[in-house]
């Protein structure tokens, strides 16, 4: 989320200046020094100045006809995991920003950077991903570039793609158009990629029947739209920073409180256990195949029907609700009555996830 | 899940804070100090606080390690990890923290061979890997790392591996809670004490602090039900007028310790005659070095480091946090010049740090007036 092309119709009407002198890992991890770096530096140079919060796609229009547009990178180490891999990461992830923004992924473009000593057999290997990925996703992959970088001068190998989709009748997103009393939905348990990712890496010494929850989700979104498209405010993809990143932005978005339900929020128990041994929040844990989606009361029980009726649905549920408040933050309540803020992710525990 | 679950039962837990609303005597005001930074992680994390009745107030102490390393040594160990082919390794908690020019992690950026490891076997592995390159592990920690890091010394000189050595930053508790009994500031009634710590050194350390201090101490576990009952186990012996040391985190921590680790910390480790600590100052006999037979791992001795004292921002005040005289909001720097993101003392980077566990999980709580159910 937040790349180049996400950046680019949205910024705040406040100036921010980015004044950090060095790129760190941080300003890739999706918390508040990508949220700085974006806002800071990106959009006052290359969009202006507009009020439109950022999204995970951007809308634009041509001959009157309205389309998304949207790039993501993926650096993923290593580059293939339990679940899935980079090839299958680079497709997922374009076509599920344009879901999150109310749009089916009909095209994408791919350019590979690639190192030089790459084994043919790797990259094959994720190119057939690629194109599985594209197929079972319903989009065409249309065109690409490939550069070569010497050896030591990248990781194997980077995808970046880029998309443009055909906007869902019907479907109307702002996070300004939340209310209090809205209900927050999950499309299923969180944080299976981050920690897939963490033990892939194969530094812990720890072992997980675990899987990447990497997939399509414009499935899932279009069974949301058909069953509560008017009562839909706001949906977005948990990466990088997780759920408790993905929430702040929508809190300081539409300037109302978010209060989750701890009790409530799917994590299969191999994710909480990993958690618990090394000190990590789910909340802040990476996801490649749920999203979170805000929805009028009156049609949460539709919607929330509608996802778990859909294939891979079955584990959505309802995490929290829109408050008045704490405003512009998330707050976290136990079924025993204590209740704790939820902030977004600072620093970057868990460098190049995607 | 096991052991975890049983330990956040809503039903037990509420009962638990009803017991403590039962027991604790409105017309008094209780400070009780939690020792660890686990246990003011989890009061934070589980909303405790919530739990409790007003006149029952908690106070973090000074068992957070990384908390307490004055940045001098930080700044120590930084110029090792800028000497020639050094690879540095220090456990993620140290990773954000301050020295003087930045942080391990922006040293990493500006091209130092830094790396996190989970354990100090990791970093032995990885001089195992790298013969050609010294690894020097940034080692921190009260007595529960320390058997570790021990261990791994042990094995690094049974296979004569010598491009490994140890920035040694080991702490001891009891000194650190003697000095802040000592304190002239210190207006507490009981101790939450700590649980990790205690699985090496047992419970019968700490008779004197209820012998001759006159204050209960109960070592008491991690989870939302460990921190309570200990909470309802002081108020008992207080109402009681008692004073003794109880272990409520029995499934994991034997009152006598654990002899085996204690021996090898014997065996490798030799006590400092005094070591500097944030916001504390110099306590005696409060950490530990190589002894003489671990010289040739021993950082201190290969390297020539600056060993400069560095003291800490003035208008931070680090050290009355981590004496309990103040609450991290309290600090004049608390969420304007010190945020977890830019944080100017130790205690705003580890999630065992008060000043962070309470920007992440209570700073604006209080802005609101009351949370609706």
């Amino acid at each position: 989320m937040h790349d180049m092309a996400t950046a680019l119709p949205a910024s705040k009407p406040k100036t921010i200046r980015f004044r950090d002198p060095q790129i760190e890992m941080a300003h890739g991890a999706g918390g508040k020094a990508s949220r700085r770096l974006i806002e800071g530096l990106f959009a006052p140079i290359l969009c202006g100045l507009s009020s439109e919060p950022l999204n995970d796609a951007a809308t634009i229009s041509i001959n009157g006809a309205t389309i998304a547009i949207t790039a993501d990178s993926f650096v993923v180490s290593p580059l293939s995991f339990p679940g899935g891999s980079i090839g299958e990461l680079a497709v997922n992830g374009t076509v599920n920003d344009l879901a999150v923004s109310g749009a089916r992924a009909e095209a994408l473009v791919v350019t590979y950077v690639l190192e030089a000593g790459l084994p043919t057999e790797i990259l094959e290997a994720e190119v057939r991903a690629m194109g599985r990925a594209a197929s079972a996703a319903g989009v065409a992959i249309a065109g690409g570039d490939t550069k070569v970088v010497e050896h030591g001068k990248a990781d194997k190998m980077y995808i970046t793609t880029a998309g443009v989709g055909r906007p869902i009748p019907g479907v109307q997103l702002s996070a300004r158009s939340a209310r209090p009393g809205d209900v927050i939905l999950i499309s299923g348990p969180i944080g299976d990629h981050g920690i897939t990712i963490l033990l892939a890496r194969g530094e812990l010494d720890l072992e997980a029947d675990i899987c990447s929850d990497t997939r399509p989700v414009i499935g899932l979104v279009e069974a949301l739209a058909a069953a509560a498209a008017p009562g839909l405010r706001w949906m977005r993809d948990p990466t990088r920073g997780g759920v408790a990143t993905t929430l702040n932005e929508f809190a300081r978005d539409c300037g109302l409180g978010v209060c989750l339900f701890e009790d409530r929020i799917p994590v299969h128990d191999a994710v909480r256990g990993a958690c618990e041994l090394l000190g990590l929040d789910p909340l802040h844990i990476a996801n490649e195949g749920q999203f979170l989606a805000v929805v009028a009361p009156e049609y949460a029980d539709a919607a929330l029907e509608a996802l778990q009726r859909a294939p891979g649905g079955q584990h959505a549920c309802r995490i929290g609700e829109v408050r008045e408040q704490p405003a512009r933050s998330v707050l976290a309540s136990t079924p025993y009555g204590g209740t704790r803020i939820v902030d977004m992710l600072v620093g970057d525990p868990l460098p190049r996830i995607c | 899940m096991k052991f975890t679950d049983e330990f956040r039962d809503t039903e037990l837990i509420l009962r638990t804070s009803d017991e403590i609303r039962r027991l604790a005597d409105p017309k008094r005001h209780y400070r009780m100090m939690e020792v660890c930074g686990g246990h003011t992680h989890a009061i934070y994390r589980f909303g405790l606080n919530d739990l409790l009745p007003p006149n029952i107030e908690l106070v973090h102490g000074p068992g957070c390690p990384v908390c307490v390393l004055p940045m001098g040594r930080i700044d120590d160990g930084l110029a090792i990890a800028a000497e020639k082919d050094v690879i540095f390794t220090a456990f993620g908690d140290m990773m954000r923290v301050p020295g003087t020019h930045g942080s391990p992690l922006e040293h990493k950026a500006r091209g130092a061979d830094v790396r996190i490891v989970y354990s100090p076997a990791d970093a032995l592995k990885i001089a195992r890997a790298n013969p050609s390159r010294h690894v020097m592990f940034f080692a921190i920690g009260f007595e529960t790392t320390a058997p570790s890091t021990a261990l791994t010394l042990m094995r690094a000189k049974a296979e004569g591996i010598r491009n490994f050595s140890v920035f040694c930053n080991h702490v001891t508790i009891i000194p650190a809670i003697r000095a802040i009994l000592d304190s002239p500031d210190m207006r507490i009634d009981a101790f939450i004490g700590p649980g990790h710590v205690s699985t090496v050194i047992g419970c019968r350390v700490y008779e004197w602090i209820a012998r001759n201090e006159g204050k209960p101490i109960v070592v008491s576990g991690f989870e939302p039900l460990d921190v309570l009952q200990s909470v309802v186990m002081i108020l008992r012996q207080m109402e009681r007028g008692e004073a003794k040391v109880e272990n409520q985190y029995r499934r994991v921590v034997p009152w006598e310790g654990n002899r085996a680790a204690l021996k090898v910390m014997a065996d490798v480790f030799t006590l400092r005659s005094y070591f500097e600590w944030r916001g504390m100052g110099f306590i005696s006999q409060s950490a530990l070095a190589l002894s003489d037979s671990y010289a040739d791992w021993d950082a201190e001795r290969l390297f020539n480091v600056p060993g400069i004292r560095v003291t800490d921002p003035k208008a931070a005040q680090c050290g009355e946090v981590l004496k309990g005289v103040l609450k991290p909001q309290q600090c004049k720097l608390f969420g304007s010049e010190c945020t977890p993101e830019n944080p100017v003392g130790a205690l705003m980077v580890s999630s065992e740090g008060a000043c962070a566990a309470y920007y992440q999980y209570e700073h604006r709580k209080s802005q609101l007036v009351s949370i609706p159910a």
